[in-house]
């Protein structure tokens, strides 16, 4: 018996010839798919040391300490031409920063609001969120930045006839002047004593929620948390004598505005732009998700008593949220990508001053490995907070 | 008491239809309690002063000239004014090819078909300033209609198969660059430089270049992806994460500058093929997450049945697995066809001559156009905007005419 077997499996392999036999198959693929991927990647390689040594060119980032010697037109940290090109590139990857958290923020409210009017049973409210749709996602989103930068941000009046709009908010050719709230001397004392008020606001509210759970008692958890905010709140203002705060307006001033908030028409139109077009998707994203939760959720929710508020709040929007999440992960992915399109209006995010980098320093290589580096660790980043969130979210409904 | 029972849901059923529907559907629709009424008015509100504001700007106080000066800029940029025909030829043979589907695939064909020979008819009778108002240019563009229906006549005959058709348009597809660009001085078609191209067409070739080169190699990747093979598998993993985690404007960027110290100082490659090169790559690694959709789509047992009878692994993907998979995703790829057309207008930052480009150097040909930027950028969007909004448009309808055949 055992000899037949060992008898038939030598004659199966006798029987196959290499060629067919799938086990070398396989690893005769992948050897080739290796060693052409490979292979190709090495004569990039040489081809690229070759016209680094022909052009001069270096592969090095030896470059990185050395003086950037241009100008950035806005910056969140203290930045000048003599500072050097590695922080020149950290200021154009705060800018990216800026721009795609402020965005995403606005993104999401806008296009929460359109999603929701999308579903309204209003008829003309629900074709002006359609309208709204339908205009920004069929024009590309260049041509948009193009009419809000040279079209529309260009041709405000100079700083003499600014637009001014409640607030006071000026609107001039050189940017968007904002009032501003500021901490006063003694702001500090009332910023940290509230930073400290919401930290034990949150451990309450975790607390109380979680005896909730294990008693089954009311432990008014909501109303505690807003109590502690309000006492430290409180507390805050009286040390800081009442004055946290003041309000920095701009003022014109000889021919130009002083103080307040200016943010400059490159950065309001970039932030316009990005925030419109993604919004549209994101109206997309949330009105499929709430229409994905069944009517028959609504109506058993009523049925066992839950006023409307709770509806929303406990059976709607955690439902919706399961099928909104993951395509809103990418359209935040998408706005962080797309505020690349800066350098079209010449605002200074990370690849515009990467391409300037390029220029002045003549490392073309290193630079560009740099910029897409920043943009992959972006994604991977994002993509991985937000999954994390989405897994809890999973979890979360197995354990009720 | 017995009467009123009766005669009551009578003319409740007669009279809603007849008399009550215009104030009901306004009551039910705008005015059914306090809030809708306050927001209906508001949005009102809204829709006449944007309304008018528009309508005011576009027919009063707008300045088109930089648009009707010489809309054939828009259309083909540079391109030797001498060698039009080149350019009619080509869109003739298109007209035809959609003809001959129309006549073939009916469906979504005809609409397509039809649109396409009467925006040329339309475009040829408005009223147009320079070269696109010329008598020859006007009767060419007229032809296209009637070429459209000979086509179509061709394609209904029984004997014209579908692979003729589908042959067709390959054949057009490799003869149309041969055509534009030329072989050569002293022939009947002398060379036209792609710097000289621009336009719509550029745009056009950039978008259905990139979408007909990245499907095949993006329904390798996805293959790859789903391989058992390790290597295979991270190699495929990589190139489309890793071309998916950067933006389409640095991989243009890239393909048409960098690339050049890639490759061997003799290789010298055309701006515009960079670009398309740069357009595939970005667009496979999207197509390649498509059709992995399209292949998890496939149930497991038609895999099983293929190997049951026989069927090599070769022969499993080539004729069970990838038709199924191929036709599930026939949707997704127009989406990202769409997307990638609006894309094209990326490729400004590495100077190439498309639409967006050529509206921004007509500003600067002209002092009188220099601060007419709104009207030109509007143009290029309505432009865009009508060619995506009927492609999405078609594609809900693609879907529904797939779905039928599906059962």
């Amino acid at each position: 018996m055992a000899s037949s077997t060992s008898h038939r499996k030598s004659q199966d392999r006798k029987s196959i010839p290499f060629w067919r036999d799938e086990r070398v198959l396989t690893a005769a693929a992948q050897v080739i798919s290796a060693i052409i991927v490979i292979g190709g990647l090495i004569w990039i390689g040489v081809n690229l040391l070759e016209a680094a040594e022909q052009r001069g060119l270096s592969l090095g980032f030896d470059f990185i300490n050395d003086p950037a010697g241009f100008p950035i037109s806005e910056s969140v940290i203290p930045y000048d031409d003599s500072y050097p090109f590695g922080t020149a590139f950290l200021v154009g990857l705060l800018n990216t920063l800026k721009v795609s958290i402020i965005g995403i923020l606005l993104a999401t409210i806008l296009g929460t609001l359109v999603g929701l009017a999308r579903i309204s049973t209003n008829w003309i409210v629900n074709k002006i969120a359609l309208a709204y749709i339908e205009l920004h996602r069929n024009i590309p989103l260049l041509v948009l930045l193009f009419i809000w930068y040279f079209a529309v941000f260009n041709k405000l009046p100079p700083a003499k006839g600014s637009l001014e709009l409640p607030g006071p908010i000026y609107l001039n050719q050189r940017g968007l002047y904002l009032s501003w709230p500021r901490l006063t001397e003694t702001g500090g004392v009332f910023a940290v004593s509230l930073l400290v008020g919401l930290i034990l606001a949150i451990i309450t509210w975790v607390y109380l929620r979680r005896l909730r759970e294990r008693s089954g008692r009311s432990t008014y958890f909501a109303g505690a948390s807003l109590a502690v905010i309000l006492v430290s709140a409180v507390l805050g203002l009286a040390l800081s004598a009442w004055q946290p705060l003041w309000i920095d307006t701009p003022v014109f001033e000889g021919f130009n505005f002083t103080g307040g908030l200016r943010l400059t028409p490159e950065f309001t139109a970039l932030l316009v732009g990005l925030v419109m077009y993604t919004a549209a998707f994101i109206a997309e994203v949330v009105r499929a998700g709430i229409q994905a939760v069944d009517f028959g959720q609504m109506e058993a929710a009523k049925a066992v008593g839950l006023k409307p508020m709770q509806i929303l709040g406990l059976v709607i929007i955690p439902q919706a949220m399961r099928v909104i999440i993951p395509p809103l992960i990418s359209q935040f992915l998408n706005l962080t990508k797309n505020s690349s399109l800066a350098l079209a209006i010449g605002y200074a995010d990370v690849f515009n001053v990467g391409r300037i980098m390029i220029n002045q320093a003549g490392r073309a290589v290193p630079v560009f490995g740099m910029v897409m580096v920043t943009y992959l660790a972006l994604s991977l980043i994002t993509s991985l907070i937000m999954n994390l969130y989405n897994r809890k979210i999973l979890i979360s409904e197995r354990a009720t | 008491m017995t009467d009123a029972g009766n005669t009551k849901p009578a003319v409740a059923i007669v009279l809603p239809p007849a008399a009550l529907k215009p104030i009901a559907w306004v009551r039910r629709n705008l005015f059914n309690n306090w809030f809708n009424s306050v927001l209906t008015l508001l949005s009102l509100g809204l829709v006449y002063f944007v309304g008018r504001a528009v309508l005011e700007w576009a027919f009063i106080s707008a300045d088109w000239r930089p648009v009707t000066h010489n809309p054939i800029l828009y259309l083909i940029g540079q391109y030797p004014r001498d060698q039009l025909w080149r350019v009619g030829a080509s869109l003739l043979l298109v007209s035809f090819l959609t003809g001959m589907s129309w006549g073939k695939w009916r469906g979504i064909m005809r609409s397509f078909a039809l649109l396409l020979g009467i925006g040329l008819a339309i475009l040829g009778i408005i009223p147009a300033g320079g070269q696109l108002g010329s008598l020859a240019v006007s009767v060419f563009l007229l032809t296209n209609l009637p070429v459209t229906f000979l086509g179509y006549l061709l394609g209904s005959r029984k004997f014209v198969t579908g692979s003729w058709v589908l042959g067709g348009w390959l054949i057009s597809f490799l003869l149309i660059p041969f055509l534009l660009r030329g072989i050569g001085e002293g022939t009947m078609l002398p060379t036209v430089e792609t710097s000289m191209w621009g336009g719509l067409l550029v745009t056009l070739i950039l978008a259905i270049g990139g979408i007909l080169l990245s499907f095949p190699l993006g329904v390798l990747l996805a293959l790859g992806r789903r391989s058992s093979l390790p290597v295979l598998k991270i190699f495929s993993i990589g190139f489309i994460e890793g071309i998916r985690g950067v933006p389409l404007v640095t991989i243009l960027f890239m393909s048409s500058i960098i690339l050049a110290l890639f490759l061997p100082p003799e290789l010298r490659i055309d701006r515009l093929v960079r670009a398309l090169i740069g357009m595939t790559i970005f667009s496979a690694a999207y197509t390649a997450e498509n059709v992995r959709g399209g292949l998890q789509a496939v149930p497991a047992g038609q895999i099983e049945a293929a190997k049951a009878v026989g069927l090599t692994n070769f022969q499993t993907t080539r004729l069970i697995i990838l038709p199924q998979a191929l036709r599930a995703v026939i949707p997704a790829i127009v989406g990202q066809f769409i997307s990638l057309f609006k894309d094209t207008t990326l490729a400004i930052i590495v100077a190439i001559n498309e639409l967006l480009n050529i509206g921004k150097s007509v500003l600067q040909s002209d002092v009188e156009f220099l601060q007419l930027q709104f009207e030109v950028y509007i143009f290029v969007a309505a432009v865009f905007w009508a060619f995506s909004y009927l492609m999405s448009f078609a594609s809900r309808r693609l879907e529904t005419t797939l779905g039928v055949g599906e059962r």
